[in-house]
């Protein structure tokens, strides 16, 4: 051991300084257990957060209209929109140009579907004037200007104009616009039609029914996790695998289920007639609503607020409750005042569970919901799948993913997440 | 040793079982009664039933036979928040989301004592363990200790009569142990409450109690004062249960003028004092401390009956001397005798001859 004065730097046994000796030496552990998480670390990135960031990188993402049409967008920028007038005649050769490519690289079509997002009517415009242009020549048949108003006289209203200007921007907003109820226009940011007007309505119903459903979670679940918490392992065993049952079920067949209860001429309602308590004509409306949503879904989800409560609950001795009631405390004031306290790190996990989980729910309000008890999930899978707008479904789900993070984060700063406990 | 005037008894058990699963009985017919003032210690093996007792007296648990009483007054069917006996747990069970104030604020408030009374007990209460400045803490900031001052304040401040504590020390290291139980046991006689203590732990018993009640599968063996218990055991398991002690097993040959002689399995003769043998041809276990065995010639009485012994192993304690001999068969048996400068340490190897006071020697059931 060497003689250290105070200020010098401590020099390890090989004569490099200690610090890096010792960064060096670290470093090396923190590559080995680099190294263990590798594969995971790839996966996920390769599985979850690159299709994440290119579905949200969907949501502003248009240069469709750009590389379809570059000659012209250029040709557009000098033209007024809000004049009520019709693009001069360099715009329509510009147009013809670009639109003969498209069509030879058959991408007419997907252009048309774009812009058919905004105003219906657009796609088949395309299409229609694909058969016609495709023979023209850009040099020999100009002018075109009178032509292509011949082909559809929509090729006539300025608003068609319009809408390619609007919608040329390499990066948008309209997604966004469109997933709240609103339209990129050319006199800027407006409110959609009120008969289109149904996303927020969505949101907030979605919101409204987590809410409502982890609420349920929550009444239900509670009572189960303390007796679970409570009773003797052997006995507890049993009841935890009642409750891990609906795991080990298809969500499919459990839905189907509870159509099956609840429907019509279901076991419910056949149930109620048979005893009397409804009459025939007047059987109850139970499914294809929010009733039917809310009822499944808390039977679906209910496992997932019982097991953070009880592994919480397990945690908390008996001898508190005692000790409250050799102090002189009632059984609800014991519970109420020690107990419960002592269990809310389990209901805030079950609650953030449930409530993340339902506001992205899916399959059982879209076999259970009927029209007023279906989600934004419904709606982003109908643009997945069959309107095959992308864009608006990446937009809605960027702001359900905004929507969890924010609720999130007030919950962390109203109850603390770190009083979030799984166990 | 059961008071014989019951109107006396503070606390008092009578006849009371337990079982658990309807076939076997936790407890068998206990009887037992506590004066008020008393430090009563329940002492025993896990499983002796002691604890038990504790929760049926608080009321936790429901006896399945028999009363207990509490100042005249059957509490069987009093619901524990009723009762109001003070209790200190083994894990101290101190609200964790609570402050300490709060924490002894809530006996008072579910007592529905108003706010500035509330606080004038809570701080009295803290100031006698020594805890006055840690009333705004939470109890994981306290150490084990703290707690278990704290655990003791809570149980004390709505003045109960009676304070029942379960293994409040087990958690704790010997020498915050060994303090805790004076200062226990000094502020339950200055306050004048009955305690009634359980613990496994035979020093704490002795040095705490008035009286030691003695348990084992499911009944007192005795119960006494901790000289008495020591030294009087009237059972073999209360003599190998508290202090360490000599085990010798033989025969009573014959029992005159409070003597008993027993031959020994070795064919030894040796003299007792009988305690639960009463006839010749019984068969007895011998109980001798280790302190009281005596080796020096010149102090060995010339017509008691000696054994011969060899030492096996000397090991040296530091207040005493610990030696292991072979006596009679047995191979275990230990005496003890102080480090004095005149004291003789035995060699391993040596034989040496040992006796005893017929008094120490304790003739009890086999």
């Amino acid at each position: 051991m060497t003689d250290q004065t105070a200020g010098q730097d401590m020099i390890a046994a090989d004569g490099m300084p200690l610090k890096k000796s010792l960064a060096k030496s670290l470093q090396r552990e923190k590559m080995r257990a680099l190294m263990l998480i590798a594969p995971l670390l790839i996966f996920v990135l390769i599985t979850f957060i690159f299709p994440i960031g290119s579905m949200l990188f969907r949501s502003v993402e248009n240069s469709i209209v750009q590389d379809t049409l570059p000659k012209t967008v250029v040709a557009l920028q000098d033209w007024d929109e809000l004049s009520g007038e019709l693009p001069d005649e360099a715009v329509f050769t510009a147009f013809v140009e670009d639109f003969i490519i498209a069509v030879e690289n058959k991408e007419h079509t997907r252009i048309g579907s774009r812009l058919n997002y905004e105003v219906s009517g657009m796609s088949s415009l395309f299409r229609k004037s694909a058969r016609k242009v495709k023979k023209w020549d850009p040099v020999q048949d100009a002018p075109f200007r009178d032509k292509l108003i011949d082909v559809d006289k929509d090729w006539g209203d300025p608003a068609t104009w319009s809408i390619i200007k609007t919608h040329s921007v390499k990066y948008t907003n309209g997604y966004f616009l469109n997933a709240i109820d609103m339209q990129r226009t050319a006199e800027g940011a407006q409110a959609q039609p009120e008969d289109k007007q149904i996303l927020i309505k969505l949101f907030i119903r979605t919101v409204k029914m987590s809410l409502i459903i982890t609420g349920m979670c929550i009444l239900l679940g509670y009572p189960v996790a303390w007796i679970l918490a409570n009773l003797p392992n052997r006995s507890a065993n049993m009841l935890m695998i009642l409750v891990l049952l609906p795991f080990w079920t298809s969500l499919l067949v459990r839905t189907s289920a509870w159509k099956v209860m609840l429907q019509n001429q279901g076991v419910i309602n056949d149930t109620l007639v048979w005893l009397g308590l409804v009459s025939n004509d007047a059987r109850l409306e139970i499914i294809n609503n929010q009733f039917g949503t809310i009822t499944a879904m808390t039977h679906i989800l209910l496992p997932f607020m019982i097991l953070p409560m009880y592994s919480v609950m397990q945690t908390i001795p008996p001898s508190y409750l005692r000790a409250a009631k050799s102090l002189g405390a009632t059984n609800w004031t014991a519970f109420w005042r020690v107990y419960f306290p002592q269990s809310i790190p389990g209901i805030g996990a079950g609650s953030i569970l449930v409530f993340i989980l339902a506001i992205g729910y899916y399959i059982t309000p879209e076999i259970v919901g009927g029209t007023d008890g279906v989600f934004i999930s419904n709606r982003i899978a109908y643009h997945i799948s069959s309107s095959l707008n992308w864009g608006l479904a990446a937009a809605l789900g960027a702001i359900l993913l905004a929507v969890v993070l924010v609720l999130y984060w007030a919950y962390d700063k109203i109850v603390g997440i770190d009083n979030v406990k799984l166990g | 040793m059961a008071l014989d005037n019951s109107r006396d008894a503070f606390v008092q058990f009578n006849r009371v079982q337990k079982s658990y699963d309807g076939e076997t009985l936790v407890v068998k017919d206990l009887n037992l009664d506590i004066p008020k003032g008393e430090f009563l210690t329940m002492l025993g093996p896990s499983g002796s039933g002691k604890t038990t007792c504790l929760m049926m007296l608080a009321g936790f648990e429901t006896a399945t036979h028999g009363d207990i009483m509490l100042d005249g007054v059957s509490i069987n069917n009093i619901p524990p928040h009723k009762r109001g006996i003070g209790m200190v747990f083994q894990n101290y069970a101190l609200f964790p989301h609570m402050t300490i104030a709060e924490n002894l604020s809530f006996p008072l408030e579910v007592r529905k004592m108003g706010k500035s009374e509330r606080e004038e007990k809570v701080k009295r209460a803290l100031d006698m363990v020594e805890m006055g400045a840690f009333g705004g803490r939470r109890p994981a900031q306290l150490s084990g200790g703290q707690q278990q001052r704290v655990a003791l304040a809570r149980a004390l401040v709505f003045e109960p009569e009676l304070v029942l504590m379960d293994e409040p020390l087990g958690a704790l290291d010997k020498q915050l142990r060994e303090k805790m139980q004076f200062e226990i046991t000094d502020l339950a006689h200055r306050l004048g409450i009955t305690v009634v203590y359980v613990t496994h732990d035979q020093t704490e018993a002795l040095t705490m109690s008035d009286r030691v009640a003695v348990f084992n599968d499911g009944r007192i063996q005795q119960i006494a004062p901790p000289d008495a218990l020591y030294e009087e055991p009237e059972n073999s398991f209360v003599a190998q249960f508290i202090g360490e002690n000599n085990t010798l097993e033989g025969v009573v040959k014959e029992i005159s003028n409070g003597r008993a002689l027993v031959q020994l399995d070795s064919g030894d003769l040796i003299d007792c004092k009988p305690i639960n043998v009463s006839e010749p041809g019984q068969r007895t276990r011998v109980s001798i401390r280790p302190e009281r065995v005596e080796f020096h010639k010149d102090r060995l009485s010339p017509d008691a009956h000696l054994l011969k012994a060899t030492v096996k192993e000397f090991i040296y304690m530091g207040d005493i001397f610990r030696t292991r001999l072979s006596v009679a068969g047995n191979d275990d048996f230990i005496i003890k005798s102080r480090n004095a400068p005149d004291q003789v340490r035995l060699q391993p190897g040596q034989e040496i001859e040992i006796g005893w006071l017929a008094d120490d020697c304790r003739a009890l059931d086999a």
